[in-house]
């Protein structure tokens, strides 16, 4: 008795040990991960005079939260966070809609090309988008779309397309067709059966690839950057960087503003954090 | 229910709206851009057609090269560091508690534009009142290095800002699959004396083999477009030390207005692109259906 329980507690401490190591390690790189996020906001709460006389891992002494107010109306951001929010909702509810429609008529329906075409979206994951904004901009050039939001939500809509139906296609795969089929033996119309069937059923994945869509559009930079030159129609990303280098020397400033642009979707994050996890390993592991 | 679902022109209703979208947006440009290579082109005016005269000049285009091998390297440790983030999962998937607390904190970087870390970074990496050259004067190193600005260094600070954005991608894909692996089969391990780590790298690892491939085929194409953040951080300075393929292309088109040089290196990257996912999933490829 005694002669068996001893190896077992000798290995109950080792193991013990070794996970507290493992906690540290993991600790480690939760800290690497998230730190340099808490001295950006520590920061964006700072004087220029404490940023550069004071250690910068010192809180501030009075939060100046005037930075973020400074930051919103003098840096234009106020303007670029309106346009990054509609033309972001815009986008993404096109891409949905669109998509919708695509990935119910390939699992739903039947038609000898639905293969091919369903390859043809999926070519397009890897399509490295530097190699179609000349021509792309030579379009909207000749169509005067240059400095006008339509280029960026046509492009947005179009390279998020097939990760969404992607996404998209994994859920309808799985979705039992018997409702549906009992609707349309109801005499219901297949665009009914659609609108008011199949998009409430899907409505989980639809919120999923909603908020990767999200995450996308609001954080794009090379579109808006080559189509959009007015202030007029920069979104938040191109406005930032824009407004970091005007105010080269004003930390706080620069802080306030790269928080607010992280904000909105650090508060999608909290509240949606499932999907959004569950999202990024979806769209990523199927291909 | 047959008849109603084989509706040609309801089918036609559905799809043609995507697929004319990423044929106008994605393909068509995507062919285009090889035939601009082909051309002499300011971007506005009349086109000249000089055959591959753009293509011969790329060959010997050493700032091309430079910048093609810095693409390299960011591709070589993209996918070297998969093994830690492959670890970390591995970890996590254990039996760990406030393992999702983790996964989620991991990937908060991930959620932000490249645009913002880009800033986040340069404040960082500031050769005055940076993070970390506070830290390194801290423990008394006397001239800590203008990060950004010493060709020495630029590309390794790149590349650390650039893992510090994606860490937390592998790791919840990775963490995606390797709860997805049967227990049983650890619980069999487990009785047949099996340590944590045989179990780790003999058992479960195999079974996720998949979707490590499909990982790696991310991180080498990833890398090998990658842009925003380099052209914010860096613009691919100091004189060139941090150019990659993406960020040469750019400023060839939109900077100096060589749209025809401009294509021709996009269409490059296209190439290398679509080869790169071909040979590393054809590399990489057997050992997919492996037990189960």
């Amino acid at each position: 008795m005694a002669s068996t329980t001893q190896p077992v507690e000798k290995r109950s401490i080792a193991s013990r040990i070794g996970m507290v190591l493992l906690y540290i390690a993991l600790g480690i790189v939760a800290v690497f991960q998230i730190y340099p996020l808490i001295w950006l906001f520590i920061f964006s709460l700072k004087t220029n005079t404490e940023v550069f006389g004071n250690s910068p891992f010192a809180l501030p002494e009075d939060p100046r939260w005037e930075n973020y107010v400074r930051a919103w109306t003098d840096g234009n951001i106020d303007m670029y966070f309106f346009n990054s929010v509609w033309i972001t909702a815009v986008s993404v509810i096109a891409t949905v809609l669109l998509a919708s429609f695509a990935t119910f008529a390939i699992t739903r329906m039947n038609w000898k090309l639905s293969k091919p075409v369903l390859g043809l979206f999926m070519i397009g994951l890897m399509v490295p988008i530097h190699s179609a904004i000349i021509p792309l901009f030579s379009f909207y050039n000749d169509m005067g779309l240059i400095n006008h939001p339509l280029s960026l939500i046509i492009t947005y809509t179009a390279f998020n397309l097939p990760i969404t139906i992607m996404i998209l296609l994994g859920f309808y795969i799985t979705l039992p067709r018997e409702i549906e089929e009992a609707a349309v033996m109801d005499g219901a119309s297949i665009h009914r059966m659609f609108f008011q069937i199949t998009l409430p059923m899907t409505s989980p994945v639809i919120a999923t690839t909603a908020i990767i869509n999200m995450i996308y559009n609001w954080n794009e930079f090379v579109f808006v950057n080559t189509f959009i030159s007015s202030d007029k129609w920069k979104t938040l990303t191109v406005g930032i960087n824009n407004f970091v280098g005007q105010y080269l020397t004003d930390w706080g400033a620069i802080g306030a503003t790269l928080i607010i642009s992280i904000v909105p979707i650090l508060i999608a994050f909290l509240i949606l954090s499932d999907r959004i996890v569950e999202g990024i390993a979806a769209g990523s592991v199927k291909g | 229910m047959k008849k109603v679902m084989s509706n040609k022109l309801v089918i036609a209703l559905y799809v043609l709206p995507a697929l004319f979208l990423i044929t106008a947006v994605i393909y068509g440009p995507m062919i285009l851009t090889g035939y601009y290579g082909l051309m002499d082109w300011t971007g506005i005016g009349e086109m000249t057609f000089i055959g591959l005269d753009n293509y011969k000049e790329l060959i010997v285009d050493a700032r091309f090269w430079d910048s093609a091998w810095h693409s390299l390297l960011l591709a070589i440790f993209s996918t070297l560091s998969l093994a830690v983030y492959l670890t970390i999962s591995l970890i996590l998937a254990g039996n760990i508690k406030g393992s999702n607390l983790l996964r989620k904190i991991y990937l908060i970087p991930m959620l932000m534009s490249s645009v913002a870390i880009a800033q986040l970074w340069i404040k960082i990496y500031d050769p005055n009142n940076g993070m970390l050259n506070s830290v390194l004067k801290m423990f008394g190193v006397e001239n800590p290095p203008a990060w950004l600005a010493d060709p020495k260094y630029v590309l390794a600070a790149i590349i650390i800002a650039i893992l510090w954005q994606y860490a937390g991608f592998y790791i919840i894909i990775y963490y995606a699959a390797l709860k997805g692996v049967p227990t049983e089969l650890e619980e069999a391990a487990k009785i047949d004396g099996a340590t944590p780590l045989q179990i780790a790298y003999k058992i479960k690892v195999p079974l996720i083999a998949g979707v490590i491939k499909v990982t790696i085929v991310l991180a080498i194409v990833g890398s090998l477009k990658y842009f925003d953040l380099i052209y914010v951080m860096t613009g691919g300075g100091p004189n060139g030390s941090s150019e990659v393929i993406a960020s040469y292309m750019y400023k060839k088109a939109f900077d100096t207005y060589q749209f025809g040089y401009g294509s021709a290196v996009a269409f490059f990257l296209l190439i290398i692109t679509l080869v790169v996912t071909w040979i590393t999933r054809k590399f990489t490829a057997d050992d997919e259906e492996v037990q189960y």
